[in-house]
């Protein structure tokens, strides 16, 4: 049956406007800005094309598009979404938007190249959550790290080339051996489909490997405790719009990784390194959130406090295990890896509010520091709005998205263990803490300077950005069913296929998880 | 045996190019200062000629000519193409700087065509004779070329040093093929094949052999430990010789490697795999460790060499026709990226300036957005970030060491890669996050210039996504 390529589209339609935006060059007028707009509005609308053509009931991958790539190697050009992939595709597209709008008036160098850049980032993106060929994948994965490093390079702070160049190395290193991995799963698979690696029997050992490696280059993208560093570094120097993506976007990437290649592909290495994962979260939850509290720089606060909530979804994800492993609680594993979910959709949402609207004061102070400011509400009264709004979903507060995500993560984690939980909602404090305590300095109290006395509030472009974020946070909070209800059947698979022992038969007593019913009968034979 | 004019047909390409030299060697004494452009025109031609023929005379059957010293097969109609496409664009890029330095002279072109006529010798070679004859044709017309510039004592000294070095390594090859030929009676790679498969690895004489010609190789490739040529003479060098002897005889070192190494000795393929593997593993790790450490960009891209060179010498190691097809891919893919980082050093150069220092490319995304683009490229390519055309080759060298279950090996190859990525990112960050010096003058190419420069980066990009047509073509040749 003949389908229309939906993603192909999404993918390559941003890229070519990026093209058509590098050609349209800077003429001194704003066509290359209209251009990249268009094209932004453009790709969103189509993407949109996903969500409702998609048959939530189903788990299995749609809008699949399969053609050769490398024949010889059987590498394919193989798209397809899941309820997984989907959101996070429309969450690129969207966010996309906000970003050329963000960069209109305050690029002046070359700002066609700027917004090119974005438009090409936009396209690689959507071709990560989209591949599902191992080096389909791996190729959009890294062509990612191109327009980044530009992008902070060229158009970022004083330090930004230390900046991009410790961001390029870090996701370059943590990948490499992804790649050595997938390599290995081809002479095992004979295919680089990553749902036959799905399949794929694997021994421990070599499950431990392939984990370790996947952990190298998903830990370092989401960023996990200790090899989060580069994150504050490359916010603090990336323009806003590269803050924005870094946050909403590539960090979630590295989570999506977890879900599509470490979890299925060995599962049996995630059950038994599950603690370590676990801990990691833990320490990003806890000890990240003290370090933002001592910030005194914003960006670099707003950084540390992604690190901490995305800690919250590597939790959920690992939880699984621990719930899986007890039968008397099953149930919970569904709603750890859909807390997770919401809270990276959500996170998506927030972080890229307040990045935006911190590049709305550095736009107009030149300062990210915290102590620069005061008492702003004064001069910029609906900003200030704004800016408590976001902070509250940041922390967490019910009604915004921000709630949702925490709470299924931290109710999931309540039914594996009482202490881990516990840990893990000490976060409501801690964010509500470092983000409310910076608001208080930054928005209340008497107007600190002349710099902020002279404060212009938002204009027209700023607010629609600021608004449309602020509704999306508020809708997705009240009312999150439409997102889980796209993710359930998926997320279900899932967890059906991470709960299935994956060793070959002469390892099978080695299986913490439940063993596969084809596998149990060959082993009982004697 | 009989003249048979039929043995001339698969040697054509040669024969153009040859021809091309000696009417460029004649015609250059009659031709007026302001004439010489007519050099110029008809190397181009020759050249495109030659690629026509390659494409008439090549695909079908191999063919053995000239009492079993030439073969014309699938390895040589690939390798052919490939050498004269690289030099077509060498003499391209070189034409304006030769201008400016009053250096537009006829002998850089019978030098260079006779050097690639070597090169074609050597892929067309079916016995250690014809290869040896091949391999110093090219080497003698590159010496000679890299003193080019008679005025620069650092021109001369790099070519005395490529002379001496050079003449050791050839040394050792010959010595090498001299133990071969007493250890099995035969010159031709068919004969030797078929006596080392009887012998095996008893015959001590064999074994010493064995090991001359893998110095031999080695030393022609640049590769550790026998590397000590490449920084020197990239740096010393005029930058187009540079240009010519970095890219294309890259691709000729690797038809010397798999006619002696495979065509003749692939009976003993485990013996020559150990000494590879050092070589490869010595090679990325100085290669990638020691570039880091340059200022000049022309020895960085000597030492960067060393480290492909590794990374070729993984897939010649791996001894399937898989791996030989991926080092092929490789070195093919090498020489268009040498040949588009040293085209763009050229187009820096002016009148009494010449690129070579990495901070002569600063800003150059503020003076020419295209060019830093094109370069921007042949950096990612050359680190091997997709989607450029450099992760394709070395996925591919990394699938046929993973295949042979050396994946630590693999493992060693992506940590150094890691390390090269480094200095790579260090040219682009150059070219776009520092600014021009003021004084900079703006950027003047022909438009010939441009359309060559832009194929040549295009291709890295087009070749990344699309690589399937030429990895066939490459595998095609190993069956």
């Amino acid at each position: 049956m003949y389908e229309f390529p939906l993603l192909t589209l999404v993918i390559w339609l941003p890229i070519i406007g990026g093209i058509a935006v590098l050609a349209s060059g800077d003429r001194g007028s704003d066509i290359s800005k209209w251009i990249a707009l268009a094209f932004a509005i453009l790709t969103f609308a189509i993407s949109l094309g996903l969500w409702t053509g998609f048959d939530a009931g189903s788990g299995q991958m749609q809008f699949v598009e399969r053609a050769a790539w490398i024949p010889t190697f059987n590498v394919e050009y193989y798209l397809g979404v899941d309820g997984i992939s989907m959101p996070l595709i429309i969450l690129t597209t969207f966010i996309t938007i906000f970003v050329i709008i963000a960069g209109w008036d305050v690029i002046t160098y070359k700002p066609s190249h700027y917004m090119a850049a974005f438009l090409i980032m936009e396209g690689v993106m959507v071709g990560v959550f989209s591949a599902l060929d191992a080096i389909l994948f791996y190729v959009f994965w890294e062509a990612m790290l191109i327009p980044m490093f530009i992008i902070i390079g060229v158009w970022g702070g004083p330090n930004r080339v230390y900046a991009t160049i410790k961001f390029f190395l870090y996701t370059f290193f943590g990948s490499v051996f992804m790649l050595v991995a997938l390599i290995y799963m081809y002479f095992q698979a004979d295919s680089f489909s990553i749902l036959d690696f799905h399949d794929l029997e694997l021994g421990m050992t070599a499950q431990i490997l392939i984990f370790v490696a996947f952990l190298l280059a998903f830990a370092v993208k989401v960023p996990m405790f200790p090899v989060h560093t580069w994150l504050p570094d490359a916010h603090v120097e990336a323009p806003t719009g590269g803050s924005v993506i870094l946050a909403a976007i590539m960090l979630k990437i590295g989570g999506y990784g977890f879900l599509r290649f470490s979890m299925p592909i060995t599962p049996d290495a995630s059950a038994s390194l599950d603690w370590m994962i676990i801990a990691l979260s833990l320490i990003a939850v806890v000890y990240i959130g003290f370090v933002a509290l001592v910030q005194q720089d914003m960006k670099k606060l707003i950084a540390y406090s992604s690190i901490a909530h995305m800690g919250f979804v590597t939790l959920g994800f690992f939880i699984v295990f621990t719930i899986i492993r007890n039968p008397e609680v099953a149930g919970g594993a569904v709603m750890g890896i859909e807390g997770g979910m919401v809270q990276m959709i959500s996170h998506g949402f927030i972080s890229g509010a307040l990045f935006l609207c911190v590049g709305v004061l550095y736009d107009r102070v030149h300062s990210r520091e915290i102590a620069d400011y005061g008492g702003v509400i004064n001069t910029m009264p609906w900003f200030g709005a704004f800016v408590v709004f976001f902070a509250m979903a940041n922390a967490g507060l019910p009604g915004t998205s921000g709630f949702v995500g925490e709470f299924m993560v931290i109710l999931a984690t309540f039914r594996a263990d009482f202490w881990w939980a516990f840990l893990a909602a000490t976060t409501l404090i801690l964010a509500a803490a470092f983000t409310l305590w910076m608001v208080k300095r930054v928005i209340f109290g008497e107007v600190k300077n002349e710099k902020v006395a002279g404060l212009q509030d938002l204009n027209g472009r700023e607010t629609l950005n600021l608004g449309v974020l602020a509704v999306a946070v508020l809708a997705l909070g009240i009312w999150p069913a439409p997102l889980m209800e796209v993710m359930h059947a998926s997320v279900e698979n899932l967890v059906a296929h991470v709960g299935e022992c994956k060793l070959p038969a002469s390892e099978a007593a080695d299986c913490v998880l439940a063993v596969p019913a084809s596998v149990a009968g060959l082993t009982e034979q004697p | 045996m009989p003249f048979d004019a039929a043995n001339l047909f698969p040697i054509l390409p040669e024969i153009a190019i040859l021809v091309t030299a000696s009417v460029v060697l004649v015609l250059d004494l009659y031709l007026k200062e302001k004439d010489k452009d007519i050099n110029h025109t008809l190397t181009l031609i020759g050249l495109l000629v030659a690629i026509g023929l390659t494409g008439a005379v090549g695909g079908g059957e191999a063919r053995i000519v000239f009492d079993g010293n030439v073969v014309r097969d699938g390895l040589t109609d690939l390798l052919r193409g490939a050498i004269l496409v690289v030099s077509l664009l060498a003499f391209v890029y070189a034409r304006p700087w030769l201008k400016d330095r009053g250096l537009f002279v006829g002998e850089f072109y019978v030098l260079g065509l006779f050097a690639i006529l070597g090169m074609l010798i050597m892929v067309s070679s079916n016995s250690f004779l014809t290869i040896y004859l091949g391999l110093e044709l090219q080497a003698l017309s590159l010496y000679a070329l890299v003193a080019f510039d008679r005025d620069s004592k650092k021109g001369a000294e790099a070519a005395m040093k490529y002379f001496v070095l050079g003449a050791l390594g050839s040394g050792m090859l010959l010595y090498g093929v001299s133990m071969i030929y007493g250890a099995t009676g035969s010159i031709e790679f068919g004969p030797v094949a078929q006596a080392v498969a009887e012998q095996g690895m008893d015959n001590k004489v064999l074994v010493f052999g064995v090991v001359f010609l893998v110095i031999g190789v080695g030393f022609k490739f640049g590769a550790v430990p026998f590397h000590m040529w490449v920084p020197d003479i990239y740096e010393g060098a005029p930058t187009p010789a540079v240009l010519l002897l970095g890219s294309a005889p890259k691709i000729a070192a690797f038809a010397l490697a798999i006619r002696m190494l495979v065509d003749g000795l692939e009976a003993i393929q485990p013996d020559w795999q150990g000494m590879l593997l050092i070589l490869a593993v010595l090679s990325m790790g100085l290669g990638n460790l020691v570039a880091i450490a340059q200022t000049n960009i022309k020895r960085m891209l000597a030492y960067s060499t060393i480290s492909h060179v590794g990374f070729i010498f993984l897939g010649l190691l791996a001894g399937s026709a898989q791996g030989y097809a991926s080092a092929m891919f490789y070195a093919i893919v090498y020489a268009v990226m040498s040949t588009g980082a040293f085209g763009i050093l050229l187009i820096l150069s002016r009148k009494g300036f010449d690129a070579e220092n990495l901070d002569d490319l600063k800003g150059l995304n503020d003076r020419d957005s295209w060019y830093a683009a094109m370069m921007a490229l042949v950096m990612f390519s050359m680190a091997g970030v997709p989607p450029t055309v450099g992760f394709m080759a070395k996925l591919l060298v990394l699938e046929s060491v993973v295949r042979i279950d050396l994946v630590w090996l693999a493992l060693v190859a992506v940590a150094f890669s890691i390390i090269g990525a480094f200095y790579y990112l260090r040219v682009v960050k150059v070219i776009y996050f520092d600014k021009p010096d003021p004084d900079m003058p703006v950027l003047t190419t022909s438009g010939g210039v441009r359309f060559a420069m832009s194929l040549n980066g295009l291709s890295l990009l087009a070749l990344g996504l699309f690589p399937a047509t030429l990895l066939s073509w490459c595998q095609s040749v190993f069956v």
